[in-house]
């Protein structure tokens, strides 16, 4: 009886499992049925005669398109002539003209596109148009840039994919491709070195050198679908994007009227464009590099107002120095140093908001903040001296102490030997 | 000077008669031989409780219990009151080595077994001050409420919840509720000031009673020798005075580490944050904590952890009746059973201690 038990239990486990398998089977063949044989790829592929620039991870692939939505034909068909027929829309490799409106077709058209990303930006073929490289493209200049040749044919990749030509540490390469060329930068009366230049910059190192994604690349200046150099009105807010306070100290200041009547070029004027460097204090005052000294000249309100402003930020600057150089001995001599920390921390922001009120152009204005500055390091400084000098009381102190204590048990040591003597003598 | 000192104890000897003082002090001795060093190592230990009370009472002006407000009073503590670095920290380096001479007492006196008859109610007196210097120990590390004091708190009241039946009460009863909150930083500061200080100090003054009452213990060949080989010292002055010259080197030594090695605050303590990494109990602590950590999960049937806390708790509970227990002497064997006994048992502590911090 008890057998019979065990033989159905093992009949119906396997026939169990047996069917499993089966059913996982099934599963698999069903999920090929469904997706068809793209024979553009097949064939291709047999031929070895993919695209260059052919890439698995290419983000049409990954969200069902085949090489016929863009090039046309029927990619069901295995036979050649059929699958590239144009009477069935195939139109082989676009011309470069084409591509920007080959591409809108579905960019441009939000009700196909956000089935994919609801909020995806449906504008860049306008855009596109209304850029340099646009305008050009319609002139029939074919050498400018379209879609393809900032995000690839058949390797794009989403701007968020680090592997991709737009992701933001390698869009300085990609605009290069082109603006590095300085044959082809010539006909357009370009340089042809603005990645060099970048790469030595402020942002260029930010950016390049310490991965910092907050650094501007070429199209957060330029645009990048509608990519135009900002002209004089605008270069300022180009800037002003990410330096809000100098762009709205520089636009109220009396300086910025005469900037414009002078077509001076706002902020690209003293700082520069592609190569700016880290501003110092040398920029204004009466010193070699000073950018004041390019109008100014001795005698005139503009330079004193320079000098002027260049002592109240040495000044302060001194002042910082010195404070933080006691505050780093607090720290190295283990004292309490979170006071004078927090301190500094006001002088070092006072001493910043200074610089930036530089684009004021008025003495008043940063002289007030310097002496914000002035006064917090000096009171830092003076926390400092006191804890700095406190060390060396607990150690003096320590040392009489031990010495008082050494004194004490001296005494109490020759007393000790006295009684011992006593006794024996006794 | 010493005129005035004389006219008031003649004044006080006068109205309160000190003859059974005076003759406690002539009559008290102090055996001389060449162990007499460790007669010196309960006085020490006297000495740093002493301290511990002194700083204790000083802290207690300016510390405020309180999720809010402990941390911070003791950062106001070290950094704004004047010499409030060196009580805090004379109070900290104090405690440890309260903890240490404790345990050399404890030992010195086992090896050299004072403990014997009819000195039983001393050490059984002397374990029990032990158990609340530990317990001392264990609720001031919370009191500062930093990150470290936190998490150690939480991992030594869960060893407590392991104990059956009555673990999990106790836990909870020890720290106020579920979890180490508030409400547990404010009992263990109960506990620190007024509780552990209340009987401490009664076990402590039977202690020194006893050991005023019975006298210095007398080791094992002195029974052997002739009267006139004997030396002794009297307690008072002679002793006293080397005991005060100790006091000074020990005292001097605590400023000095209270200056030179300062104990850290680190940041305070947030139940939020991951347990940061090297959560380790105090080095008193560590030897028992060390050992939990090694057991396996299971041992037979019963959890590892489980088997070690009882083994703990049996092991104090037998240690502490050591008086009663009576170890025959093997005439054949170099170093005696109950030496033996002793060796191990304090290697292990010191192995199982520098595992602790190795691994």
């Amino acid at each position: 009886m008890r057998k019979r038990f065990y033989y159905i239990i093992i009949c119906l486990i396997t026939s169990l499992s047996l069917f499993g398998f089966n059913l996982s089977d099934k599963n698999e063949d069903k999920a090929k049925a469904g997706k068809k044989e793209d024979h553009c790829i097949t064939c291709h592929k047999e031929m070895e005669n993919m695209p260059k620039d052919f890439s698995e991870n290419n983000v049409h692939l990954h969200a069902n398109l085949t090489c016929a939505s863009c090039h046309g034909g029927d990619p069901n068909s295995a036979d050649q002539e059929s699958a590239m027929n144009p009477a069935k829309g195939f139109i082989g490799i676009p011309k470069r003209k084409d591509i920007p409106k080959l591409c809108g077709k579905c960019h441009s058209n939000i009700d196909y596109m956000r089935t994919y990303q609801p909020r995806i930006a449906t504008d860049q073929v306008e855009q596109y148009y209304t850029s340099m490289h646009g305008k050009k493209l319609l002139a029939g200049d074919e050498n400018v840039a379209e879609c393809t040749s900032c995000h690839t044919a058949h390797n794009i990749m989403p701007v968020k994919d680090p592997r991709s030509t737009v992701y933001k540490l390698n869009i300085p390469n990609t605009c290069n491709k082109c603006h590095g060329n300085t044959d082809m930068m010539k006909k357009y009366n370009l340089p042809g070195n603005p990645l060099e230049e970048y790469t030595k910059s402020v942002h260029g190192e930010a950016l390049l050198k310490n991965k910092d994604l907050g650094a501007p690349a070429c199209n957060d200046c330029h645009g990048n679908h509608g990519a135009m150099p900002p002209g004089i009105t605008s270069i300022s807010h180009v800037c002003g994007i990410c330096h809000a306070s100098n762009m709205e100290y520089f636009n109220s200041s009396k300086m910025a009227k005469v900037f414009q009547e002078q077509d001076f070029h706002g902020c690209e004027q003293c700082h520069g464009n592609h190569a700016i460097q880290k501003p110092n204090d040398n920029m204004i005052g009466d010193d070699k590099e000073s950018k004041c000294n390019d109008c100014h000249s001795k005698g005139d309100a503009g330079f004193d107002a320079s000098v002027k402003i260049k002592g109240l930020l040495v000044n302060l600057k001194n002042k910082y120095d010195d404070a933080n150089a006691k505050y780093l001995e607090v720290k190295q001599k283990g004292m309490n140093d979170v006071e004078i920390g927090f301190l500094l921390q006001d002088a070092k922001q006072a001493l910043i908001q200074s610089r930036t009120l530089i684009h004021t152009f008025d003495t008043a204005k940063v002289g007030t903040r310097t002496d914000d500055g002035i006064g917090i390091s000096e009171k830092a400084s003076v926390l400092a001296q006191k804890e700095i000098d406190e060390y060396y009381t607990r150690r003096n102190g320590f040392a009489a102490a031990t010495f008082a204590f050494l004194i004490f048990a001296v005494a109490l040591y020759f007393k000790i030997k006295e009684k011992n003597i006593k006794k024996k003598v006794g | 000077m010493k005129n005035i000192g004389s006219k008031l104890i003649a004044w006080i000897d006068e109205r309160y008669d000190l003859t059974p003082v005076r003759n406690l002090l002539e009559h008290k001795k102090v055996p001389v031989h060449k162990h007499s060093i460790w007669y010196y190592m309960g006085g020490v230990t006297l000495f740093l409780f002493m301290i511990q009370l002194f700083t204790g009472i000083l802290l207690l002006l300016y510390y405020r219990p309180g999720e809010d407000s402990a941390y911070e009073s003791v950062r106001f503590i070290v950094t704004n009151v004047k010499f409030g670095w060196l009580i805090r920290n004379v109070h900290s380096w104090s405690a440890n080595l309260l903890v240490l001479f404790a345990f050399i007492h404890m030992f010195s006196v086992f090896f050299s077994k004072a403990y014997e008859k009819p000195r039983e109610l001393t050490w059984v007196t002397g374990f029990i001050i032990l158990i609340f210097t530990l317990a001392f120990g264990f609720s001031g590390y919370l009191l500062p409420w930093n990150e470290l004091a936190f998490f150690a708190t939480k991992v030594g009241t869960d060893i407590v919840g392991v104990i059956p039946i009555i673990g999990e009460p106790l836990k909870v009863f020890l720290r106020g509720g579920e979890d180490v909150t508030g409400a547990t930083l404010s009992r263990f500061f109960g506990i620190h000031v007024a509780v552990l200080p209340a009987i401490f100090t009664f076990f402590l003054a039977l202690h020194l009673l006893f050991i005023q009452r019975q006298g210095m213990h007398e080791p094992e060949h002195f029974k052997n020798l002739p009267e006139e080989k004997k030396k002794y010292i009297p307690f008072f002055p002679d002793f006293a005075l080397k005991d005060l010259l100790l006091w000074v080197v020990v005292f001097n030594v605590l400023i000095f580490l209270a200056l030179y090695f300062p104990w850290e605050l680190g940041n305070k303590a947030d139940a939020f944050t991951p347990a940061p990494a090297g959560i380790r109990p105090e080095w008193y602590f560590m030897f028992m904590f060390q050992s939990l950590k090694l057991l396996p999960a299971h041992i037979i049937f019963i959890e590892g952890e489980l088997l070690g806390i009882l083994f703990f708790g049996v092991a104090g509970f037998v240690w502490m009746l050591i008086p009663y227990i009576k170890i025959k002497n093997k005439p054949n064997w170099k170093i005696q059973p109950l030496a033996l006994i002793g060796i191990i048992i304090v290697s292990f502590i010191v192995v199982m201690t520098v595992l602790g911090y190795l691994l």
